[in-house]
């Protein structure tokens, strides 16, 4: 119980707040490098899942991808990466890993919801004569939305945690404040850093949750 | 005067047989440690995780909080769940086997809950009707049938154990994790190659093993398939 009060004077001191190792910094850098890799690895992803959906071609490649993901550690290739010539520009192992981890689950789903888009659907589409561009965008993207944006919220979550391992290899963000605690031997700051980050993961996760609720209210408004 | 040895480990390459040959034992020590994280979290994990997929599967009412809780502790990252755990367990092996069992516990409820509300009505009211009582229903009838589902779930949960193992690293249980960290520290290539290879080789036997396990569970599975 002692450590709970510890924690929270150590959450509440303003002097852990402020300055470059401050909790204010490291969030904002946690959100940063949350967001570029996101916004990165969609960019990636979605449109090869949507097209490849579209024709319905490689979809071994894109479930197996997520399989292979799950077994290689993040941290292993954080590690690789640091030591390879990448290693030398600052947040670029980080960056190139976070995207590696982010991409199956975002092309993954985005795939297998384009596939399970009622065909017959897909085929009253074609037989009113819309091109394959008209079909991809106006019938099967906005069908396949609800697992499409499945797939971001698990692929945001996943990097918000990934995002604290690259602490443990010297990247910033709020892992740093945990690793940080551990080097001083501190277990109050340990915890709040664990706290921070696990409220940060939570926080995504909710914003997710209603930004899907919203999308499929609006979905069913429509039918 | 003996000149230094020029060999792949002085020059620092990734693969290097010199470095395989010298540190065989901590290699198989680390690999030793990460099985046994791996195998004692997933048990336990297993452990839980039957008895409240089977109470979420009986009381309607138990079903969303089980399924809020777990996914909650799934969204916790691993660095943070070692870390939340500290001031319970100190810096030791505990706290990364119940780390990894509140991960698994995740997967593990979704998939056996799924498993079990996919037997179908028919099949239990069959068995009702020759007198099966709830626990012989739910031993020889719904556990086995949801054994596919299950096994679907116990499979992930391990693959994902042994990668996560490697953030145990932090706390100095990490298994092959704690070869990598110490890599990082003096730019040791070939161990931290090394490790990550052995990492991925030992998810892909896991998953290999626990699929022929479930092939020879569910026999009626293959018959049907065939």
């Amino acid at each position: 119980m002692r450590t709970l009060g510890d924690t929270w004077d150590w959450l509440t001191d303003p002097a852990h707040w402020a300055g470059d190792d401050g909790i204010g910094h490291r969030l904002q850098q946690h959100l940063v490098l949350t967001a570029v890799c996101l916004l990165v690895s969609c960019l990636i992803a979605l449109p090869v899942a949507l097209v490849l959906g579209h024709l319905g071609k490689g979809g071994a490649l894109a479930v197996n991808l997520s399989n292979v993901g799950r077994a290689v550690p993040t941290f292993a290739v954080l590690v690789l990466l640091l030591l390879t010539p990448i290693g030398a520009w600052g947040d670029g192992p980080t960056v190139v890993a976070l995207v590696l981890f982010a991409v199956p689950p975002l092309l993954t789903n985005a795939y297998v919801g384009m596939r399970e888009v009622d065909p017959d659907v897909v085929r009253a589409a074609r037989g009113m004569g819309m091109t394959g561009r008209q079909m991809l965008l106006h019938v099967e993207l906005p069908l396949s939305l609800p697992m499409v944006l499945g797939g971001v919220r698990i692929a945001a979550v996943q990097l918000v945690a990934t995002a604290t391992i690259a602490a443990l290899a010297g990247g910033g963000g709020l892992g740093r404040i945990i690793t940080a605690g551990f080097n001083l031997a501190s277990t109050p700051q340990v915890v709040a850093g664990a706290v921070l980050v696990a409220a940060f993961a939570l926080a995504v996760e909710g914003i997710f949750e209603v930004v899907e609720r919203l999308a499929s209210r609006r979905a069913g408004g429509r039918r | 005067m003996t000149t230094p040895p020029d060999d792949c480990l002085a020059r620092n390459e990734w693969i290097c047989g010199a470095y395989l040959r010298t540190r065989r034992h901590i290699l198989l020590d680390a690999v030793l440690q990460h099985l046994q994280l791996v195998t004692a979290s997933v048990v336990i994990g297993l452990l839980v995780a039957v008895p409240l997929a089977v109470l979420a599967r009986r009381m309607r009412r138990a079903a969303a909080p089980v399924l809020g809780v777990t996914t909650v502790l799934y969204t916790i990252p691993s660095l943070a769940m070692f870390s939340l755990l500290l001031p319970l367990y100190g810096l030791s092996a505990t706290l990364v086997v119940t780390g990894l069992a509140l991960y698994s516990l995740t997967l593990l409820v979704r998939n056996i809950l799924a498993g079990l509300r996919a037997v179908p009505e028919e099949t239990r009211q069959a068995a009702l009707g020759m007198g099966y009582g709830p626990i012989r229903l739910l031993l020889t009838v719904e556990l086995p049938l949801a054994l596919p589902a299950a096994m679907a779930g116990l499979r992930i949960a391990t693959v994902s154990s042994v990668s996560l193992v490697t953030v145990g690293a932090v706390v100095g249980f990490g298994g092959l994790g704690n070869l990598i960290y110490a890599g990082m520290n003096t730019y040791f290539k070939a161990q931290v190659l090394t490790a990550s290879v052995l990492c991925v080789l030992i998810a892909v036997a896991a998953d290999v093993l626990l699929l022929a396990v479930q092939r020879l569970a569910t026999p009626w599975a293959r018959a049907r398939s065939r």
